[in-house]
Formats: structure tokens, sequence, C-alpha cells
């Protein structure tokens, strides 16, 4: 559910519900996307040092 | 070996043609619970036993003991990764398969029970904020992505996958983040652990599921918390003795199991002592509110031995065992504990489910009984099913136990 949603209502039963499930959610996505991007990078880093990846 | 390349280094499986055999056997009851999905989605819900008495019944007592076995995989990684019990390590990732497995149940039988999955995105879209189901649904959607990305690593590690270096990076970068997505999980799983305890206990039209409570949640809410920490340990336990069993080799030492049934011993005490209490307030606040307690007792095969079998039998037998250090390190005595627990949940998640619909309400209400019929076993038991083909495959080809090579030299 999403503010735009004709549903949503501003009160705080709201905000901590929804508020607590995008949190959670986005944590879990910045955390994915942080390992992901870290592992590419690592790739890239020793692709630059060695010439060639290790197998 | 045709797939010797896959298995991981060091360690000794069975042949390949006795692995698929065994996969090929599962077919057939895996087949029969497919057919009884299809009924209930091609025919509708009157394929089964439910009814306007019994909206729930086998499915949600399932589901409810199932997330509940499941417990397991978020206390053991809270324990392991929050609280930094390193000797942990050793079984962390067998509880996240069997938490994976679970979980993947209980959204499976879900996807059955609500009749039309093709609108099971409605409960997130347009959401009920002040429902306990609406958080139940939330949570064990959000904690199921934790567990596959807790699984994620286990599987980078497969010895093939691992060559590469991308996969082998992000292996190593997941493992760094788990205690991040451990806490996330704590978080998710405890609100839905307690809210489908909360689900009964606000039921004020059920006399013998409602309870008084904190705030919001009545104190089912907090039982059934301390009720899935306490048996999910032990389902972890279960599961990799029945493993080992198998497999014919010792697979975690015995210092790591110890310790989690230690901890799930003090929890199951815990839990048996806030249940008489609990169990006793009720009994008070029923009297007083005009429903004799013995009226709860008289339905059928529902009497007083159900009471004393879940709190008793399977409850306090199974926690004086593992608080004892000599039983606890009996092997068969452990096992016979854990089942001992895992059968408690299960009937406490029954009782709270079904025994709550078969008790009359009104004094025009006849005692009806509910008896699942083989559409509700079939599907219930298709996640048994493939649970255990999801075991074989990742036994085989991942890294679970790292104590194996060290127990097992060859």
């Amino acid at each position: 559910m999403l503010p735009i949603v004709f549903e949503w209502v501003n009160d705080p039963s709201h905000f901590v519900f929804m508020g607590g499930f995008y949190a959670a959610l986005g944590i879990l996505f910045i955390v994915l996307n942080y390992c992901l991007i870290r592992a590419v990078f690592d790739w890239l880093c020793k692709g630059n040092q060695d010439g060639h990846e290790e197998h | 070996m045709f797939d010797s390349a896959l298995i991981p280094e060091g360690v000794k499986r069975c042949s390949f043609r006795k692995f698929v055999i065994w996969i090929l056997i599962l077919q057939i009851p895996i087949l029969i619970g497919v057919v009884a999905a299809i009924l209930c989605w091609g025919l509708a819900l009157n394929q089964t036993y439910l009814n306007n008495n019994f909206p729930f019944g086998l499915w949600i007592a399932a589901d409810l003991g199932v997330i509940a076995l499941g417990g397991g995989a978020f206390f053991t990684g809270f324990l392991r990764y929050i609280l930094n019990i390193k000797e942990l390590k050793n079984i962390v990732n067998y509880a996240v398969v069997i938490g994976v497995i679970c979980y993947a149940s209980a959204l499976g039988i879900l996807a059955i029970d609500i009749g039309q999955p093709l609108r099971g995105w409605f409960i997130f879209w347009h959401a009920n904020v002040h429902s306990m189901l609406t958080e139940v649904a939330f949570c064990i959607s959000c904690y199921f992505m934790v567990l596959c990305i807790e699984y994620l690593p286990l599987l980078l590690e497969n010895r093939k996958i691992y060559q590469f270096s991308v996969p082998h990076s992000l292996a190593h970068h997941l493992h760094e983040a788990m205690p991040t997505i451990a806490a996330v999980g704590v978080f998710l799983s405890s609100f839905h652990q307690g809210s489908l305890g909360g689900v009964p206990g606000v039921l004020y039209a059920r006399p013998f599921a409602y309870r008084e409570g904190f705030l919001v949640w009545p104190w089912t809410f907090f039982l059934f918390i301390l009720s899935a920490i306490a048996c999910g340990p032990c389902f972890t336990i279960l599961i990799t003795k029945i493993t080992e069993a198998l497999g014919g080799k010792r697979l975690v030492k015995k210092n790591v199991i110890n310790i989690l049934a230690k901890i799930a011993g003090g929890l199951t005490a815990l839990y048996v002592v806030l249940k008489i209490i609990d169990t006793l307030a009720w009994f008070g606040l029923a009297n007083e509110l005009g429903a004799p307690v013995k009226s709860f007792y008289a339905n059928g095969p529902y009497g007083w031995w159900i009471l004393i079998t879940e709190v008793l039998i399977l409850g306090g037998i199974p926690a004086v065992l593992l608080l004892i250090p000599r039983t606890r390190q009996m092997e068969s005595v452990l096992v016979i504990a854990c089942v001992l627990n895992c059968a408690g949940i299960l009937l406490n998640r029954w009782v709270l489910t079904v025994q709550t619909l078969v008790i009359p309400v009104m004094s025009f209400d006849k005692f009806v009984n509910y008896f699942p019929n083989w559409v509700e076993w079939a599907t219930t038991l298709l996640p048994v099913w493939i649970g255990i083909v999801v075991i074989m495959l990742s036994y085989r080809y991942l890294p679970i136990f790292p104590q194996e090579r060290e127990l097992n030299p060859y």
C-alpha cells in the first residue's frame, strides 16, 4: 500500500505499520545492492591488477 | 560419480544413482499433493471439509505449526549474529535451510488456502493496518525474503559457482552483512510469530481463545513468540539428528548441539511456567464472566486430556529433559525431548485454531467436529516432501556443515 491508494489515511497506524514495512524492505534493498556493488568492484579491481580472473 | 565436481570438497556422498532414485520416489507423494492443489484451485475450496463453522482448519493449524518450527532460523541467527555465540556458526546454515523450507511451506499452503491466489496481492495493496493477519502476511513475506538472502551465500558457495570471482566476492560480502540481515529477520519474525498468537487472542466472541494483554497485544502474542523460540532450535536439532542418522555420519559437534539444546530447554521451561499462569488467569476470568471452564473441555474428543498433554507431557517433560545436563547429553533422550517439544507446539497451534472453533459459543449452537479430508492432508504434506528434496539437494551440493570434514576424515 502506498499513500497514493484511496484507502490510505494519514494516521499513526498507517505511518507506523507501513513505515516499519518500508524500512525493512529498504534495509534489505540497500544491503543487497551494497554487497552486489562491492562484489563487482572487487572483480573489476582484481581484473585491473592481475589482468585475468581468478578461477 | 556423474556429479562429483559439484559435491563439496573432502566430503563423501551416496552414489548419484541412489540419489536420483530417492528423488524419483519422492515425486509420487509430491504428484498427489499437486493434484490436490489443482483440485482446490480449479474446483474451489468445496473440495475440502472446510465450511462456515471451520474456515480455519488443518491448513491454518499447519501454517502456524511450521512457522513456529521454522523459528529456529531467526532465533539461531539472533544467537549467532547478534549475541555472537560463535559455536553456532556450525549449525546456523542448516537452520536457515530448514527455515526457508518452513516459510516456503507456509506461503505455499496459504496460496492454496486463500482459494483465489490471483488475488493474493490484495492484502498488500489494500492493507487493513489494524488486522493481525495483515501484519502476519507482510512479515511472513518479508521474512521469507530475508531467509532467501541468508540462503544465497550458501548457494554461491557451491564448489563450481564459488570458482567465479563475482559470486565468490558476493558470498563473502553477504556473510559480512549477515548481522544486519539477521537483525531485520529478528524484527520481522518476532512480530509475525506474535501476531499469529494475537489472532486467536483478540477473538472476544470466542472465550476459549480470548485473552487480556498489554496495550494492543493479548498475552497469546508473547506466548507464541516464546514458544517459537523454544521449539524452533529443537526442530533444527531434530532434523540435524535425522540427517546424521540417514547419512550415517556425525555432522555437528556435540558441544554445538548442547548449547542449542540448553537454551531451548530454558526457554521451554519459561514458556511452560508462563503458559500455566496464563491458563490459571484465564480460568479465573472465564468463571468471573459466567463461562464455566469445564464447558470448554466437554466437547467430543477435546477433553481435559488435551490441556494436560499440551502443557505437561509435551511441554514440561521436554523442558526438564533439556535442562538436566546428563539427559541432554544422551542422544536418544535429546531426540525424544525434541520430538515432544515439536509435537507440543503443533498441538498448541491445533488447539488454538480448531478447538477454538469447535466450542459452541451460543446457546443454540451445536457441537460440530472437524476432520480434514485427503485433499487437505495431501496439500499440507506436499511441502514436507518438497522440503525433503530441498534438504537432499542442499546437503549434497552445498557446504552446509562446516565441521563435517573434520568429523568424518576419509
